[in-house]
């Protein structure tokens, strides 16, 4: 085994560890509204959302290309680049993950490639034009347009069912969530996991392992597949939390029309080529709710932190990706790498220790919104998210 | 004519969005009154019991089947379209 063959494997594992902190972090997108109604006990559902992800990973690859080209030049970019691209977007999830904040994970790693090609070949390297348009755009608009399309739904819903009695409708607006939560998993392992495919296939390319402008081989499709499964089962609890308890509190007849919106939103996105941050739908389709049944409330101030920590994704991650970029190269070669995979490992472990301490899961999941995650004081993760 | 946003896809996504994002839901709530008529006087229990079990093949639960057909043929098409996407 060569050292070009550990520095592949290298960035092979930590494109899968992506991938896999994708999946948790996401799971909410799906699930957090059927959780929070009781339509689904919670590990119930992010088990379904797990195969459905699973399922969905295979389904069609028509994104892999587009994350790859379009947004860095491709030729300027190394296995080193990816991998220093990736610790940013791992650490920015996991820093977001850890306060509850359904940020994208697109975006996480979109901006960690970005800030490492950057450091590497400067500039130039990035195409700006294909980044504003493909990428800053869209997180923009989508938000608004699943909310819109959410806050109509919602007020169709109560309107049509205004007769029919509470319970009846609740349980029926229950199947409907169901349904409309499986599309939006099955929808989110054909987006994102092919985000990672496309990484890992760019690394591939830039070793010179497989020819430019070449598919995702089938090992690298299998892989990424089961790591957003298995990280969509472990699900990211302080995230479902925040998303189906913080925002807004949620009846099924609401969740039913956020998941159909988010659905739609993303669907309708992919096939017309645009490639879009799923959180950032389910985040604007779940307001959108909020909005469109009268007398609910919304908790703008954590719909504010989160845009905030949205705003902050892409320069947040480039930094990180960066800064793992200029440490790796100067330390040199695979060595380096290996360094800072190590760290990478450390600070992942050191998330994880301190998460324990505010343990959320699927048995507090559901717990009375106190306005924080957990027992952490909700002042520190605004502080942080906006530091 | 703008490199910046496909409007094109753009209002295609808006209008399609609502009527697959806010019709369909509306459409499974017009099935789900047509399985419960004006049930406003009635006891919840009682109310359970048609939800559940006892429907006659009333025009409501035709309408209430038409509907949900409607709504399970978006969600097929929202599946041919993930894989035969763009």
């Amino acid at each position: 085994m060569t050292g070009n063959d550990i520095l592949l494997t290298l960035v092979v594992i930590t494109a899968l560890g992506f991938d896999f902190t994708n999946g948790f972090h996401d799971t909410g997108n799906a699930m957090a509204t059927s959780i929070a109604t009781g339509a689904l006990p919670p590990r119930i559902a992010v088990a379904i959302s797990g195969v459905l992800n699973l399922v969905g990973a295979f389904l069609s690859f028509s994104v892999a290309a587009t994350i790859a080209s379009g947004l860095v030049e491709t030729k300027l970019v190394t296995p080193t680049v990816v991998f220093a691209g990736l610790c940013g977007g791992i650490l920015w999830n996991l820093f977001t993950w850890f306060f509850g904040i359904p940020s994208s994970s697109s975006h996480a790693l979109i901006g960690g490639v970005v800030g490492s090609t950057i450091a590497a070949a400067g500039g130039h390297g990035v195409q700006w034009h294909g980044l504003v348009s493909k990428v800053i755009i869209p997180a923009v608009m989508s938000p608004v347009i699943a909310g819109c399309v959410a806050a109509i739904g919602t007020y169709l819903v109560y309107r049509i069912t205004r007769n029919v009695i509470e319970g009846v409708r609740n349980r029926g607006f229950r199947i409907g969530q169901i349904g409309s939560a499986s599309m939006v998993s099955l929808a989110h392992g054909t987006n994102d996991a092919q985000k990672t495919m496309g990484i890992i296939t760019l690394a591939l390319i830039a070793n010179g392992s497989l020819t430019s402008g070449s598919k995702a081989p089938a090992w690298v499709i299998v892989s990424c597949a089961l790591a957003i499964s298995l990280g969509t089962y472990i699900g990211g609890w302080r995230v479902i939390r925040a998303l189906g308890k913080g925002l807004v509190e949620i009846e099924s007849p609401q969740g039913m029309a956020a998941e159909s919106s988010s659905a739609a939103v993303i669907l309708l996105s992919s096939y017309f080529g645009y490639s879009l941050s799923t959180t950032h739908v389910a985040t604007g389709s779940i307001l959108g709710t909020g909005v469109g049944k009268a007398g609910a409330e919304v908790r703008w101030n954590v719909a504010g932190r989160m845009a905030t920590a949205w705003v902050f994704t892409l320069p947040m991650a480039g930094i990180v990706g960066a800064l793992a970029y200029y440490a790796a190269h100067g330390i040199g070669g695979t060595g380096g790498v290996a360094v800072i995979f190590v760290v990478l490992v450390a600070a992942a472990t050191v998330f994880y220790l301190r998460s324990r301490q505010t343990k959320v899961d699927a048995n507090n999941v559901n717990a009375e919104w106190t306005g924080g995650i957990g027992v952490a004081p909700e002042e520190r993760a605004t502080a942080g998210a906006s530091a | 004519m703008n490199t910046w946003i496909n409007l094109s896809a753009l209002w295609k996504i808006i209008v399609i969005g609502l009527a697959a994002g806010a019709g369909l839901p509306a459409v499974f709530a017009l099935g789900l009154r047509a399985l419960n008529p004006s049930s406003a006087s009635e006891a919840p229990a009682e109310a359970r019991g048609s939800a559940s079990s006892g429907i006659s093949l009333s025009g409501g639960t035709v309408i209430a089947g038409l509907c949900f057909a409607a709504v399970l043929a978006g969600v097929g098409w929202g599946i041919y379209s993930i894989v035969h996407g763009s």
